[in-house]
């Protein structure tokens, strides 16, 4: 089985990584509910920001702006869907 | 990015050698959470200690209280730059809650009703530098500030000091917490600046 190196991956990343993400709909990995990232519940009175499931409460994401970089973690989002 | 713009803001204090570096002096308690704050009765609470051994220690709210409060006068220091000098605490030394605890194992994890977790050295919290805190300036502990019981280890960055707290499990390795997973320092001693990995 061939495969393409990852530079073939920037036209669908540019896609998912662009300007307004909020509208992208979100799998929570907790509860499974879908949903656009804009009905989450971002706290955001922390050491970082932690995004949170709005019907279950689970942690989606987290962002912390450290000195030299902003580091995302996704491990409460097992799927993006991007309208297209 | 314009997120963060929530920065605590306040006066610097670079003569003061109570501060450590990069903090600033606030007589204000800032309430920082990664989540809704739990509302516990201390009817229902209950705290406990796991290790490696299979054995499970666990206190009740009386019988955690019936151990006995210290008083506690420490500063405080908050990763997001503010530091509090001169708090007044009561809480529940960590070196009675671990007499009869049967480890080997070096890290702890900590973990919160709620669901927050944070890592430390179990010599972190030996003696007299960690208790679980009940008592704010002589009131009971309030919610928000991580009522009926937080944990309290002042000498690291405040992250650290778990709200809520709901019991310590032994760990081989200092596996990460919250935020230690997403960014924060393992270990996070303010003098020395410990605030990203
Ligand atoms: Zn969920």
């Amino acid at each position: 089985m061939t495969h393409l190196d990852g530079n073939a991956l920037a036209g669908p990343l540019s896609e998912v990584f662009r300007d307004d993400m909020t509208t992208a709909l979100g799998r929570c990995a907790s509860c499974g509910d879908v949903s656009v990232l804009a009905e989450a519940l971002v706290y955001d009175a922390a050491p970082g920001w932690a995004v949170r499931c709005h019907a279950c409460g689970d942690v989606l994401m987290t962002f912390v702006r450290t000195l030299d970089r902003l580091r995302i973690d996704m491990r409460g989002l097992t799927a993006l869907e991007i309208p297209s | 990015m314009a997120i963060f713009s929530r920065g605590f803001s306040g006066r610097p204090r670079e003569s003061n050698p109570d501060l450590p570096p990069g903090q600033f002096l606030t007589e204000d308690f800032p309430v920082l959470s990664a989540g809704p704050t739990p509302r516990l009765d201390t009817a229902d609470w209950k705290f406990e200690i796991k290790t490696e051994t299979g054995q499970t220690l666990s206190w009740n709210w009386d019988e955690l209280t019936a151990l006995g409060l210290e008083d506690v006068h420490t500063d405080i220091h908050c990763v997001t730059r503010w530091s509090k000098l001169g708090t007044d605490w009561r809480g529940i030394s960590l070196d009675k809650l671990f007499e009869d605890a049967e480890t080997s194992f070096d890290f702890v994890m900590v973990h919160s009703y709620g669901g927050y977790t944070t890592n430390l050295p179990l010599e972190d919290l030996m003696n007299g530098q960690a208790w679980i805190a009940t008592e704010f300036g002589g009131e009971p502990l309030e919610p928000d500030h991580g009522g009926p019981a937080r944990l309290l280890v002042p000498h690291l960055y405040f992250w650290k000091s778990a709200k809520w707290v709901r019991g310590i499990t032994m760990q081989r390795t200092d596996s990460p917490g919250f935020w230690e997973q997403n960014g924060y320092h393992i270990y996070g001693d303010p003098w020395r600046e410990e605030r990203y990995w």
